[in-house]
């Protein structure tokens, strides 16, 4: 079943600024978020260079077995990363449109909001837990 | 999108304006000052245009200038402005205000000939585009309000910055 399990944000300079979980993942700690941010951002930055092509904007999409990780990075540089159960449909519209929106509404808007800085903003939890929510509603999954 | 009043948006920006001449006694400081508010607006501004108007890479700076006259102004403060005047190289041209709702109703006093009262736009432009790895100087050349017949913002490239990450391979 469709399911989206988690968002995270990374700033310009690979700094995890918001993790959240919709569906509670096994043991997931801090500091392992704390790292897949970072090395995910090496990782971006080392694919563009390699990409054979030219116009490569870095990894967009990881598939595994148990989950698939959809990346987004905005042309300011900021990353928004979704995990999801594998083919969860619309991951890239959903991070596009809606997260974009919702972060540009309720972070960057916010004139106590530092920017680059860890992103504790209670109406972009709560916006984003409702679009979430109405989501997986829509795919049949309940909280 | 919700909508308010333009005269709310007009009023506060003028009050604020006075406020910035009040507290720092001094034209020049409160030009300076305006560039750095327009400048903090326009970083977290970018996102906000790039996420709403679903806009993607542009291919050169001159495509970038058509975007913000056309689609930002028309966005933030429902106006456009001409790109007109480049220059041969490609890096400098002039924007002409049509219609700026900011000063609507201002007339500039005796004492505050030099006040460049929008400065907050060439702030505001500057920091959008440094977001977006492009540098620029911006400033105004000809001022509606210090009676000129149209209001002219000067844009100079000064760098892109093609790789959003430091890469330097010495380092």
């Amino acid at each position: 079943m469709p399911a989206i399990y988690a968002l995270y944000v990374i700033n310009k300079s690979g700094g995890l600024i918001f993790n959240k979980e919709f569906v509670t993942i096994a043991s997931n700690s801090l500091n392992d978020t704390l790292r897949l941010a970072s090395i995910w951002h090496s990782l971006h930055a080392i694919a563009v260079q390699l990409a054979p092509a030219p116009g490569c904007t870095g990894i967009e999409l990881l598939r595994a077995d148990t989950f698939d990780l959809h990346c987004f990075q905005t042309l300011t540089g900021t990353k928004f990363l979704v995990v999801a159960e594998p083919d969860t449909p619309d991951v890239e519209a959903l991070l596009r449109e809606t997260v974009y929106d919702l972060y540009a509404d309720y972070v960057l808007k916010n004139p106590f909001y530092e920017v680059e800085m860890p992103i504790r903003c209670e109406l972009f939890d709560q916006n984003l837990f409702n679009t979430i929510a109405a989501v997986h509603r829509r795919w049949g999954l309940v909280h | 999108m919700e909508t308010i009043n333009a005269e709310i948006f007009t009023l506060t920006y003028g009050s604020m304006v006075r406020q910035l001449i009040a507290d720092l006694e001094d034209i020049s400081a409160v030009n300076k000052q305006l560039d750095e508010m327009g400048y903090n607006i326009g970083i977290r501004l970018i996102d906000e245009f790039l996420a709403k108007s679903k806009t993607g890479k542009c291919g050169d700076f001159r495509e970038t200038v058509d975007r913000v006259a056309k689609v930002g102004f028309r966005m933030f403060l429902n106006t456009t402005a001409a790109v007109t005047n480049w220059n041969a190289e490609g890096t400098e041209c002039s924007l002409i205000l049509e219609d700026n709702p900011l000063t609507d109703f201002v007339e500039l006093p005796e004492g505050c000939q030099n006040l460049v009262y929008c400065n907050v736009l060439c702030g505001v432009i500057r920091g959008a585009l440094e977001q977006v790895s492009i540098n620029t100087e911006c400033s105004f050349v000809r001022d509606v309000l210090r009676g000129s017949d149209v209001s002219e913002l000067r844009l100079k490239l000064l760098s892109l910055n093609k790789e959003e990450y430091p890469f330097k391979d010495d380092d």
